[in-house]
């Protein structure tokens, strides 16, 4: 395998041997060891058109652990505004001798059309509404490091499915890790065709969350009100938030997950946030193993 | 000076056709010894048919000949068995003006390879706000007026085109598009988009537009012509409104009856149109309105742009398909080979119905017919190779389609003007 595009399309043996190879990289994280050579004399170029500090210091973190040279181009600093196409970007990149090129944009395919273009491994780092396959893996990572095991959970993603690609991506990997996963939000945040996705659509908070043992809300972006898709983030909060009360129908292992950052009493009650069932935290943790692990393999030719 | 086709098929029959000055002078048994200046050419195993009449293509000149020209405009034509082609008056500047109007005709007839009519816009500027000089761009040589690409959104304006327009029986043509309701979507809205993360554009914003433009046209009892419908509500709405008596007639293009937003995975960008390339229902339903009349013609909406311009990505890539070079195959393919419509039919949506709306000459095969012709080889089956586009446009997502049908005469006023070795 070249490239980390989508989660679609990967076999549960390719994810699984990922997840592995990260618990073994968040041992060691754990034990304080940060230090690898896998990657030395590598060159990693981090190409960002969306602003991101939480994934690309971590796909950053990520790499520099494990050896290897980091670049880091913000579209700010970039020639694109210099009207230089995407496709000149990449190839420019790729004749520097990267050897991974993660790619942020906010347009669905672009890390495709890049992988297309060169030779360098392309992890899509998410593209617009598409794709988010790290922290898809990663939060498979969380939920296999609490449970143990994936096969046979229920899980509940919760919020604006219409615009997250994290929603996306997580459907299809819990679905291939045989989770089964029910949706739920206000109607004009839930994308047509979605029933056609590997997941089950439901009609209320209640129900979406029955006897779930993972429970993942996204963030909701103020600007959804705007557009008249939402009236006001507190009506929704009142009706799609998370709160110790809603849980009380989820199982008694319940774990709270959310890819950050969150709207603190919109998405997440304040009785859920900071207790011990809201893995937000970890799932921070997970992604620079899962990214580790990730980098590793793929530019080691191992996936 | 005489054309003179020997043994070519026509309605089932093997016949000679002998053309004069443009003029075809017999269709049947009788042929004659061909003298020094006289073309002859051996239709043997090929189809005569009227050459086609795209009512809908841009030929990007003036402002944008990086993507299209008049010349290569009218290469790609011929290339395609076109004898004629309407341009839409999207240009740099906006073929608002006689003077435009006039440029686009003396352009074509220095070249004199298919025939051209310009379509002037609807407003100046394409703006929505001031109406064009219709008479005067009428009598320029406009043949119909559109805004296509930038809709008449404001209803009391096109109120105003239609029933103007209708003074003289002009043909207003829309592309109905609410954009307001297309809210920044790029593709079809369905479960396609939602996988692949595009922004999809629903139907309605469609549908809408040509719900409000029937009722106009009903209400003032003037005649729209709708542009290329691609649902099957707008299909339904038209069949509805055309059942009532209201004088609208409809196009539709080749990649709403041949493809599906299926197509869209792998995010390449030649599938980018505008209307989306819908689903599998809508197909169907296009082509229930091919088969029932509902729709009356073929057009390609030929948007030939630069390679440059399609490897933008998907929300930034401009809309449109080069579509001269493969409509009759696709269309004989997916329509006649398929068995829902005949080639008759065909010759009906993809020469006479245009001819009729637009009140244009047409190639027709009887004595005095005008010898607009295309020789058609219906057996030939091969794969679309862009790269073989005269088209400066090498867009399509038909690139590597297995189509059958390739034309391999295309005469235009009794002169050879494209023939495949």
């Amino acid at each position: 395998m070249k490239d980390l595009l989508a989660i679609r399309g990967l076999t549960s043996e390719i994810i699984e041997s990922i997840l592995d190879r990260a618990a073994y990289y968040k041992t060691s994280l754990d034990s304080g060891n940060k230090c690898f050579d896998k990657l030395k004399g590598k060159l990693v170029i981090t190409l960002f058109y969306e602003n991101s500090t939480r994934t690309r210091t971590s796909f950053e973190s990520a790499a520099k652990y494990l050896g290897a040279e980091v670049v880091n181009i913000s579209v700010a600093s970039s020639s694109v505004q210099k009207g230089e196409t995407l496709k000149d970007t990449a190839i420019t990149l790729d004749a520097m001798k990267a050897d991974a090129i993660i790619v942020r944009h906010s347009l669905a395919g672009t890390a495709d059309a890049i992988a297309g273009w060169v030779d360098a491994h392309v992890i899509n780092g998410g593209d617009g509404l598409h794709a988010h396959p790290t922290q898809a893996l990663l939060d498979a990572f969380t939920i296999k490091e609490k449970f143990g095991y994936t096969k046979g959970l229920k899980a509940a993603i919760i919020g604006d499915i219409k615009h997250s690609r994290v929603a996306r991506s997580n459907i299809y990997l819990m679905r291939t890790l045989g989770i089964d996963v029910n949706i739920y939000g206000p109607a004009t945040l839930m994308p047509q065709g979605i029933d056609k996705l590997p997941c089950r659509v439901c009609g209320s908070m209640e129900e979406a969350v029955k006897d779930c043992n993972v429970v993942m809300t996204l963030r909701i972006q103020a600007e959804r009100m705007k557009g008249g898709l939402l009236p006001a983030l507190g009506e929704y909060s009142k009706v799609f938030g998370i709160d110790s009360k809603l849980l009380q129908g989820a199982a008694d292992d319940v774990m709270v997950m959310h890819p950050g950052p969150v709207n603190r009493g919109v998405e997440l009650s304040y009785d859920v946030l900071d207790t011990d069932i809201c893995y937000k935290d970890k799932q921070v943790t997970s992604g620079l193993a899962v990214r580790m692990a990730l980098l590793d393999m793929l530019i080691g030719g191992e996936l | 000076m005489a054309l003179i086709i020997n043994n070519v098929t026509y309605k089932g029959k093997v016949v000679n056709l002998i053309a004069e000055d443009g003029i075809i002078v017999s269709v049947g048994k009788r042929t004659r010894k061909a003298g020094v200046k006289d073309t002859v050419i051996d239709g043997t195993s090929l189809t005569l048919m009227p050459a086609f009449i795209d009512m809908h293509v841009h030929l990007r000149e003036p402002g944008f000949e990086y993507k299209e020209d008049i010349q290569s405009g009218c290469m790609a034509a011929v290339k395609g068995g076109f004898s004629a082609v309407c341009c839409m008056p999207n240009t740099r500047p906006v073929t608002d003006n006689k003077y435009i109007v006039q440029y686009i005709l003396d352009k074509a007839a220095k070249l004199d390879i298919a025939k051209v009519y310009p379509i002037a816009a609807i407003t100046v500027g394409l703006e929505g706000k001031e109406l064009t000089k219709m008479n005067a761009l009428h009598e320029a040589g406009a043949v119909a007026f559109s805004d296509d690409g930038a809709p008449v959104s404001d209803s009391r304006m096109m109120r105003n085109a239609l029933e103007y327009a209708g003074t003289f029986g002009y043909t207003v043509i829309e592309h109905c598009e609410d954009k307001s309701l297309v809210a920044g979507g790029v593709v079809n809205e369905g479960a396609v988009a939602t996988r692949l993360g595009l922004p999809g554009i629903t139907r309605a914003a469609e549908e809408v537009e040509i719900a409000r433009n029937i009722v106009l046209a009903e209400t003032l009892g003037v005649k729209v012509h709708i542009a290329h419908v691609s649902t099957e509500g707008g299909v339904q709405l038209i069949r509805e409104a055309k059942k009532r008596g209201v004088k609208v007639t409809c196009e539709t293009c080749p990649h709403y009856f041949a493809l599906t937003d299926e197509i869209l995975e792998g995010y390449d960008t030649a599938a980018k149109v505008n209307p989306p390339i819908r689903e599998e229902r809508d197909r169907q339903a296009i082509i229930r309105g091919i088969v029932d009349g509902t729709i009356d013609c073929i057009v390609t909406d030929h948007a030939p742009h630069s390679a440059a311009d399609k490897a933008q990505g998907y929300l930034d890539a401009p809309s449109g398909i080069s579509g001269l070079e493969t409509s009759f195959a696709v269309s004989y393919t997916a329509l006649v080979d398929c068995g829902y419509i005949t080639l008759d039919r065909l010759s009906e949506l993809m020469t006479y119905a245009p001819a009729r709306i637009l009140s244009l000459p047409c190639g027709r095969i009887e004595r005095g017919g005008v010898a607009d012709l295309a020789l058609v080889n219906l057996n030939a089956s091969y794969a679309v190779d862009s790269s073989k586009f005269l088209s400066k446009g090498k867009n399509t997502p038909f690139n590597g389609y297995a189509v059958k049908g390739e034309v391999k005469y295309t005469i235009v006023g009794g002169k050879v003007k494209y023939s495949r070795r």
